[in-house]
């Protein structure tokens, strides 16, 4: 059953899962920073994404414009709608219960979900644009160049955010909230302004990563639930609310990935990440950046 | 007696059916230390809940510096000079020193946020040793210390302590009512909110007792030390 490769593929195979993996690390830091701060697991955040990925498409086939430079407009109109669904909608609506939290947020995704379908039916689109097939030549290897670029911003946007949240008053009011609360609100920080912005956040890192997507990928009404599910593995392999345990996780995932689909066949690659999962529950619960409970 | 900075009257506030505040009338005058005595459960910390507008007051009225301020939110409390410094500190444990003391510039004293990092850290230099450190892993003396330290980077009117001494060692208990007294003496009005009795009736010029959520007595601090009901019911004598 398991073919030995030559060590050329096996390193490609390495690479090219790490290329994925910086995607399903931006994927999953949205939702580990939702989950640090407001202590529930964004059941909305697949259905989001696929949002982007269909925001990405309408402005390339309606406006022209390349996925890349659509990064620009399209992360703080998702950070809006982030901030304005937790704001307007999730808060009021679960008067923040954190049960009732989860079920909004579930409910959102039904909604957006078949909103989507609603609109663009069930079929599977993606962009044909000319550098789609590029590769990038190392030498000892060659790599997709949409998922090379799709590695250096993940890797430039996990850096902005953890920046934003080491650096900015903001950010430090965020990091405040997520584990006091009540000290936070005596600081004059306001708490709801707080949750909406990390929702914001967490929506425009999807921004981006549907950005990333769309130039090598294909989209339809479900296509994010397909990455959540990666990116759940991500956050708890990597401790839930870690900002650096997503990043490694991500990549880790990403090869673990790869490497399966090498020796067990495309189709089976993502045997490994669920088996990863199991393991953690198992062996390491809080993951390998989480704080003891 | 000048206007009072903090007056508060009729002031009731509970959770949920339980009435825990039933008709408070109290003031802080500018530049005075006030005690709120009284034991575990009469009423204390939800007091100073309803006053930094973290529960809401179900009737009566706060006023801050002349201006109604029951039920305003809580950033706003702290935007117009009124600081509290809560029972168990509630630093953030997962940041800095250094961190935890900017936030508490976060809403008010912003521009002058750099000068009174170092004012914090003459009057505990102990915190400048710990400026790196996580919060988190500081002794109890020096969270308490890093809770005051937090509340006096918002350049506060009035600094509501709530136990300030709680849980700290004799010696310790010692330093923080010398050190309330010295915050005092710079003119800032204290509102010293403790289960300790003699010590807070020292250093205040007025105090009130808290039993079951209504003052049942108050007055200038030395009469209430010399009070043969105090003495009964709080020292035992």
């Amino acid at each position: 059953m398991f073919r030995s490769y030559p060590p050329q593929i096996v390193l490609e195979a390495v690479l090219n899962g790490l290329l994925t993996g910086a995607v399903y690390a931006l994927v999953a830091l949205g939702l580990t920073l939702v989950y640090g701060v407001l202590h529930i697991i964004n059941f909305a955040h697949g259905a989001m994404l696929t949002l982007a990925m269909f925001a990405v498409l309408v402005v390339h086939l309606g406006l022209g414009l390349d996925p890349y430079l659509a990064i620009l407009p399209l992360t703080p109109l998702f950070f809006g709608i982030g901030y304005a669904m937790q704001r307007f909608v999730i808060s009021p609506a679960s008067r923040n219960d954190d049960g009732a939290i989860l079920l909004v947020t579930l409910g959102l995704s039904i909604v957006l979900e078949n909103l989507l379908l609603a609109i663009f039916r069930s079929d599977t689109r993606s962009l044909t644009l000319d550098y789609s097939f590029s590769v990038v030549d190392l030498g000892f290897a060659l790599l997709s160049l949409p998922r090379v670029i799709g590695f250096g911003v993940a890797i430039l946007v996990a850096a902005a955010l953890w920046a934003i949240l080491a650096l900015t008053d903001t950010g430090k009011a965020i990091r405040a909230v997520a584990r006091e609360k009540l000290g936070a609100s005596l600081v004059g920080i306001d708490v709801n302004h707080i949750y909406a912005v990390t929702f914001g956040l967490g929506a425009a890192t999807l921004a981006v990563a549907a950005c990333l997507l769309m130039p090598s990928f294909y989209v339809n009404p479900r296509v994010g639930n397909a990455f959540v599910l990666v990116a759940f593995t991500v956050v708890v392999l990597g401790g839930m609310g870690s900002i650096p345990g997503a990043l490694v996780g991500g990549l880790f995932i990403g090869v673990v990935e790869s490497l399966c689909g090498l020796y067990l066949g495309e189709s089976l690659g993502q045997i490994g990440i669920f088996l990863i999962f199991i393991l953690v529950l198992l062996f390491r619960p809080t993951g390998l950046f989480g704080a003891k409970a | 007696m000048a206007d009072p900075i903090l007056s508060v009257s009729g002031l009731r506030a509970g959770y949920g059916a339980t009435e825990i505040l039933r008709g408070l009338s109290m003031s802080v005058a500018p530049g005075e230390i006030v005690a709120v005595l009284g034991s575990n459960g009469v009423g204390k910390t939800t007091l100073n809940m309803v006053l930094s507008g973290v529960v809401k007051a179900a009737s009566g009225s706060i006023s801050f510096l002349g201006e109604d301020v029951t039920n305003a939110a809580p950033g706003d409390i702290v935007s117009r000079g009124l600081v509290h410094v809560p029972e168990g500190r509630k630093i953030f444990p997962n940041m800095t020193v250094r961190d935890n003391l900017v936030l508490g510039s976060y809403r008010r004293g912003k521009a002058a946020r750099a000068a009174n990092l170092d004012k914090v850290f003459q009057t505990f230099p102990r915190l400048k040793e710990r400026v790196s450190q996580l919060a988190g892993t500081l002794s109890g003396g020096e969270q308490q210390m890093l809770a005051i330290g937090r509340g006096l980077m918002a350049e506060p009117k009035l600094l509501i302590l709530d136990e300030p001494s709680l849980g700290l060692s004799p010696l310790l208990v010692e330093e923080m009512f010398t050190l309330v007294r010295r915050i005092n003496a710079d003119g800032l009005a204290v509102m010293l909110v403790e289960q300790n009795v003699v010590q807070s009736l020292e250093i205040a010029s007025r105090a009130f007792i808290l039993e079951n959520g209504v003052f049942a007595l108050e007055g200038k601090a030395s009469d209430l030390a010399a009070s043969d009901e105090l003495r009964k019911a709080y020292l035992g004598m």
